[in-house]
């Protein structure tokens, strides 16, 4: 068997229980406030994200849901003037705690992007990234083909894997990234509107991806398209601009919920199309 | 359209002047094709008055033999071997020092003052004129080291005339790496350095070859610096090392040019053919790395 986990510390940050008193929240943000330079882009977010399912984040555009996305893997870090107070718990430690290394966040929460990014290298080259550059010393072939089944891809590329990975679809290369991704065994996905730079067929083989994947692991997904999230998603969060400027939590709920019954007004008007 | 020109008075029609701006873009298409005309007319007639003088003179015993006073025994052995020694080092002490120079400044150093700084510098590092770059060798390699006049004192103070050509190609092609690719590789807990060399680098290779291959070619080309450290012109003896005395072709070909008979001025263009030649094979070898590495990205 495959095993690249890190084991997760001792809880050292102690997990503040949810509203409703749920601590069995994966990943969490406590007053998570965030800056671009002096542009305040998100105001004290607190959202948990449950383990095991899909969360759709859903917004007009700007409003932070990218960055909020890149909160989960201290991605934001990289651009030089991103400022973030509050707290990221996963897994009862917080991610921004100064002995974490950001490294070891990116290997288990892994991230796929809006725009298909695959390497310019072999498709086999693409997946065995991950494991080569965290040591993974085992059977690279056995990894390499795991992934790709996971991300079904493999039966349309395993006759040649050694094709750039760049010579594939758009929509197989967006299921590529999505191998490379589970290649290293993460626990949670990022997703920032992955298919939006699709076709609706890749996009229909993408979703039924990440209702498969739910299974195995947590996924956090970015989508524009109610439809997308009402399709896929366990739980929806709704983000949406303050009077502030920056970017608020409007209110988390079951997808089930939030789009037949939604508690705050600014949700129902963005869901009947009066918003955004 | 004649019921709306009708409608209207003629005078108050507004008539863009055709004729005149055709006129004038015929004539500016004219300059521009006499301009590129007149930079082939002077290459060919360049190339054709040393290839009608100097191709005869270039045969393999005037590549193995060494200069002489006698013109017929003359070849240029000795300086060809300087120049490709000194070649050989240049690139060896430039490329690593220039590369990584261009790695720092792209992939670590914070935008701050001293970066910007350094930049500018680097920038302005290209435009000195190659005789300070001799003088610079010759009071720090030859004399204050007391290398002497060897090959290894010309190719650092190649290496330094080179250097900022090396970083300026070589930020470029770092810089022209997508973003797109940092973030996937940082997104699978890759670190900064293994980010840089398994995504950057081996996108940035072909630029970053095409970019040393040219500057290097400039070096073969310098003649000003090697006569300030005092490249002797009459070398009588295969440089072997680092550390042995030597000249390089172009100073070979200026000391020929220099003599008043005739038969060392076909010696000369002989020189420029085979100094042509080596330069000409540097550049198509960039220009194919480049056409190579870009279709491998796309
Ligand atoms: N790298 C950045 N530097 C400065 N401002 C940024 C950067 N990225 C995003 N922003 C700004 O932050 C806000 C939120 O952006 P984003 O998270 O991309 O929103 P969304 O994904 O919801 O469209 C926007 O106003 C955007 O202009
Ligand atoms: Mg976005």
């Amino acid at each position: 068997m495959i095993n690249l986990r890190i084991d997760a510390q001792p809880a050292d940050a102690v997990a503040t229980p949810s509203e409703n008193g749920q601590t069995d929240a994966i990943l969490m943000t406590r007053s998570l406030n965030f800056w671009y330079g002096s542009a305040y882009v998100l105001e004290n977010v607190n959202c948990d994200v449950r383990p095991r399912e899909v969360t759709a984040i859903i917004g007009p555009s700007g409003c932070g849901k990218s960055t909020f996305l890149r909160c989960f893997n201290r991605m934001n870090e990289l651009i030089p003037t991103a400022r973030l107070e509050g707290s990221v718990v996963f897994r009862n430690r917080d991610i921004y705690d100064r002995a974490v290394d950001p490294v070891e966040v990116r290997r288990q929460v892994g991230m796929v992007f809006q725009k298909p990014n695959p390497f310019p290298k072999s498709i086999y080259e693409n997946v065995a990234y991950g494991p080569r550059v965290n040591g993974y010393k085992g059977d690279m072939d056995e990894i390499v083909e795991t992934s790709l089944k996971r991300a079904a891809l493999w039966d349309e590329v395993k006759d040649d894997l050694k094709k750039s990975g760049l010579a594939l679809s758009g929509g197989q290369q967006q299921r590529l990234c999505i191998a490379r991704a589970l290649a290293v065994q993460p626990d949670v996905l990022l997703m920032d509107e992955p298919c939006s730079a699709l076709d609706p067929i890749a996009t229909t083989r993408i979703e039924d991806l990440i209702r498969e994947l739910r299974e195995q692991l947590t996924i956090i997904i970015v989508t524009h398209n109610m439809q997308q999230a009402a399709r896929i998603s366990d739980r929806t969060a709704f983000f949406t601009v303050a009077e502030s400027g920056a970017g608020v939590l409007v209110e988390v709920n079951d997808t089930q919920k939030l789009f037949t019954t939604p508690t705050d007004p600014r949700t129902e008007a963005y869901i009947t199309g009066r918003f955004g | 359209m004649s019921a709306q020109a009708d409608a209207v008075p003629a005078a108050n029609v507004w008539r863009p002047s055709q004729a005149r701006r055709r006129w004038s873009g015929w004539l500016f298409y004219g300059l521009a094709v006499v301009s590129t005309l007149m930079g082939l007319v002077m290459l060919g007639a360049l190339l054709f008055d040393i290839f009608t003088d100097g191709v005869r003179e270039v045969d393999w015993h005037f590549l193995s033999n060494y200069p002489s006073r006698i013109a017929d025994n003359a070849g240029l052995r000795s300086a060809l071997l300087g120049s490709l020694w000194m070649l050989a080092f240049t690139a060896i002490i430039a490329f690593p020092l220039g590369v990584g120079a261009a790695i720092y400044l792209e992939e670590y150093a914070p935008d701050n003052w001293l970066t910007r700084f350094i930049q500018l510098n680097i920038a302005n590092l290209a435009g000195v004129p190659s005789i300070v770059y001799g003088l610079l060798g010759l009071g720090l390699f030859v004399r204050w080291l007391e290398l002497g006049r060897v090959v290894l004192a010309g190719s650092m103070t190649m290496a330094l005339l080179i250097l900022p050509l090396i970083i300026v190609a070589s930020r470029e092609a770092i810089r022209a790496v997508p973003d797109s690719l940092r973030e996937g590789s940082y997104a699978l807990g890759a670190t900064r350095w293994q980010m840089v060399r398994q995504t950057v680098l081996p996108s940035a290779a072909g630029g970053i070859l095409t970019g040393t291959i040219l500057a290097l070619a400039r070096a073969i080309g310098e003649t000003a610096p090697l006569i300030t450290i005092g490249a002797l012109t009459y070398v009588a003896f295969d440089p072997n090392g680092p550390l042995d005395i030597f000249t390089v072709l172009p100073i070979q070909i200026f000391n020929w040019v220099s003599l008043p008979q005739k038969e060392f001025h076909s010696l000369a263009a002989g020189g420029i053919v085979v100094l042509l030649v080596v330069l000409l094979t540097a550049n198509s070898l960039a220009v194919y790395l480049r056409y190579r590495m870009q279709r491998r990205l796309q």
